[in-house]
């Protein structure tokens, strides 16, 4: 029978099914991070319940780190504590731990994927629902909550129902100045927010098959956005030359078997999706979002729709704007590029390929913040902290930072913030702050500018 | 996890559409370590100024409504994978969500904590909606074994969806965490044997 990428990897991962009910499915890579664990390590302990496969858990500290003067004890005692508690926990329990400091500590989506830990055809779990990040190499990766996480500790498995599939394609040429961020940003605008909730979904077309692994991993990190569970992308040639020669990837012959197994993965052309969304690339324009979710966002250069939707209507009270309104010109105090979502070397270059020999606006605050120290140290390398530093940009060290503000870093209340993180729920970025996503390339332009710019406009 | 099989209270409507979990429980409240005390701040940003004054226009602070049933706008727990949003909820007193549709992992949480998401038509969420505004003594009946909520003394009701495994598990009070235990041996065979 024909099946689609996420039916292989699924099903060769159920150990068995229970009648009537879901499936034990069997996790191959469990990440963990600081603030989802504590709660599920608890657990086991009152139980007596061991980790049963230890070393298949990485472990990292990202949300609550400091993103400056990483060497120094953390201030905030709550953060120290969760962190303190991660380390014990790893510790006493024989799990990898890339604390801070370590030349491996990063964001989790960032790190994974760096050390090679990442790879086609797996599953992957973390108490984290940027999860679905990883599915860009073709594995199944989703997000769980903490008493899932305690399950995966116990038994390595999860008890599920299997989700349903769905595709979105999209063929064509993307126009220049055009994205990864700005293609999930379309999809999510136009499917919304709760589109994909029962579903995993498949990107597929030209449009992904030409994307650089980065770029991949943007467009799976917001699948979560639309309500999918997660989101993947078959595997091919791209992927098994960023996965090849990783701190963890499969070396030599045994990495040539692997690679003959990836290749049978791809979704088989007559299989079948219960749900089908396909676009045209050349319809996709750099994006921006207006309101407090991230289904809630425009083409630059178009107007905030009208909506007589209460809810619509709070969240556009929320942020202070009006319907019917552009952004163009809108004075923006602060910028953020980091997060899960665009924080690799390549979101860097592209702000760097902008900023060069420009200066950052006076009123600006903006942020770098690199999603891992080795993003950090290739920032360096390349030469393009100097360029970040010549235009007034702020480098800081890695972290979840401004994304989500359970650090330092929070954006001031009533604040805008063009950020290119994944949520602009309200306060996300700090107790009142108003968040607007968008790409590392319009993040770039609005710090230059001051202002929300049509950056279509410029390029072209 | 405590057993759930049927419960009758008054209700608190949120009439407010896409309620993230960072709206449930702010990330700035995930720093402890156990997973109790996080009712204080359920809805903290709504329920309160912040200079730390009540908001008495939100729906928490009205005192003419109470119960352990919320009845919350279409898309309720998007966003975060967070289960402190299920621990804040519960924490507070809630026992059952009742919305049009709801987040997945918000879901798998929510019934991980005996807390019942109870999913209803969107036609009925609206009726329920008025009903409790118009008259905030109106007691709901949420019957799990029968699969149905109702607005008692009234002909309002409707069935509701549930995983079979899960509605047992709910009404048992048991966890995931001892079937899978129980179930190591064929977790191990499976092991020796994958085929990936």
């Amino acid at each position: 029978m024909s099946k689609t990428l996420f039916d292989k990897v699924w099903d060769s991962h159920v150990v068995s099914s229970i009648e009537n009910g879901p499936q034990i499915l069997y996790i191959d890579k469990h990440l963990i991070h600081e603030v989802t664990s504590p709660q599920a390590f608890n657990e086991l302990e009152e139980r007596g319940i061991p980790v049963f496969r230890p070393n298949q858990i990485v472990a990292t500290a990202d949300h609550n780190t400091p993103t400056l003067n990483q060497d120094q004890p953390i201030k905030d005692a709550l953060s120290r504590n969760q962190l303190e508690q991660l380390s014990e926990n790893c510790k006493k329990n024989n799990i990898t731990l890339y604390e801070l400091g370590h030349k491996y500590n990063g964001i989790v989506h960032v790190m994974a994927p760096e050390l090679g830990v990442t790879q086609p055809g797996l599953t992957m779990v973390c108490g984290d629902s940027h999860t679905s990040t990883h599915g860009a190499f073709g594995a199944i990766a989703f997000g769980i909550g903490t008493s899932q996480v305690a399950q995966v500790f116990a038994s390595q498995c999860l008890l599920l129902t299997k989700p349903k599939s769905l595709r979105v394609t999209v063929n064509g040429k993307l126009k220049n100045g055009v994205l990864p961020k700005d293609v999930i940003l379309y999809i999510i605008s136009k499917l919304g927010t709760n589109s994909g909730t029962g579903y995993f979904c498949e990107y597929a077309g030209n449009v992904f098959e030409d994307m650089s692994m980065e770029g991949r991993m943007t467009v799976c990190n917001m699948s979560i956005e639309m309500g999918a569970r997660g989101g993947m992308i078959a595997p091919d040639e791209t992927t098994f030359e960023y996965v090849k020669g990783r701190e963890f990837a499969p070396e030599g012959d045994a990495f040539e078997k692997k690679v003959a197994y990836w290749k049978t993965l791809p979704t088989d052309d007559d299989a079948t999706f219960d749900k089908e969304y396909s676009f045209d690339a050349e319809d996709i324009e750099p994006m921006i979002t207006y309101g407090t979710n991230p289904g809630m966002g425009i083409k630059i250069s178009e107007s905030i729709p009208v909506d007589e939707n209460p809810s619509f209507k709070k969240s556009l009270a929320y942020m202070n704007f009006e319907a019917g309104e552009s952004l163009i010109n809108k004075p923006i105090n602060f910028v953020f590029i980091g997060s899960c979502t665009n924080s690799r070397i390549e979101d860097f270059r592209v702000a760097a390929d902008y900023i060069k020999g420009k200066k950052k606006a006076e009123n600006v605050t903006a942020w770098l913040v690199p999603g891992s120290k080795q993003v950090e140290a290739q920032i360096i390398e390349e030469g393009l902290k100097t360029i970040f530093d010549d235009a007034g940009f702020e480098l800081r060290q890695p972290g979840c930072s401004a994304c989500l503000a359970m650090n330092d870093d929070k954006i001031p209340q009533g604040e805008y913030c063009v950020s290119t993180s994944n949520r602009n729920f309200e306060g996300r970025q700090g107790q009142g702050s108003r968040t607007i996503l968008a790409s590392p390339l319009v993040a770039a332009a609005t710090a230059v500018e001051g202002k929300i710019i049509d950056i279509s406009k410029q390029l072209n | 996890m405590e057993k759930f099989t049927t419960l009758q209270s008054r209700a608190i409507p949120l009439n407010i559409e896409n309620v993230d979990t960072d709206q449930i429980i702010p990330a700035r409240f995930l720093k402890a370590t156990d997973r109790k005390g996080f009712g204080d701040n359920v809805f903290r940003d709504w329920r309160y100024h912040k200079d730390g004054t009540v908001n008495a226009d939100f729906v928490l602070n009205d005192s003419k409504y109470s119960g352990s049933i919320l009845v919350a706008g279409d898309n309720f727990g998007c966003g975060s994978s967070r289960e402190h949003a299920a621990w804040a909820i519960t924490d507070f007193g809630f026992k059952v969500v009742v919305s049009s549709f709801f987040a997945d992992i918000f879901k798998g949480n929510a019934l991980n904590n005996g807390l019942l998401p109870v999913q209803v038509s969107p036609v009925f969420l609206s009726d329920l909606m008025q009903e409790i505004v118009s008259n905030p003594q109106t007691e709901l009946v949420v019957d799990l074994e029968k699969q149905t909520i109702s607005v008692k003394d009234s002909e309002l009701s409707e069935d509701f969806e549930i995983d079979a495994y899960k509605k047992t598990c709910m009404i048992n009070g048991y966890d995931d965490i001892d079937y899978l235990v129980n179930n190591k041996e064929q977790i191990e065979a499976f092991e020796a044997h994958k085929i990936y």
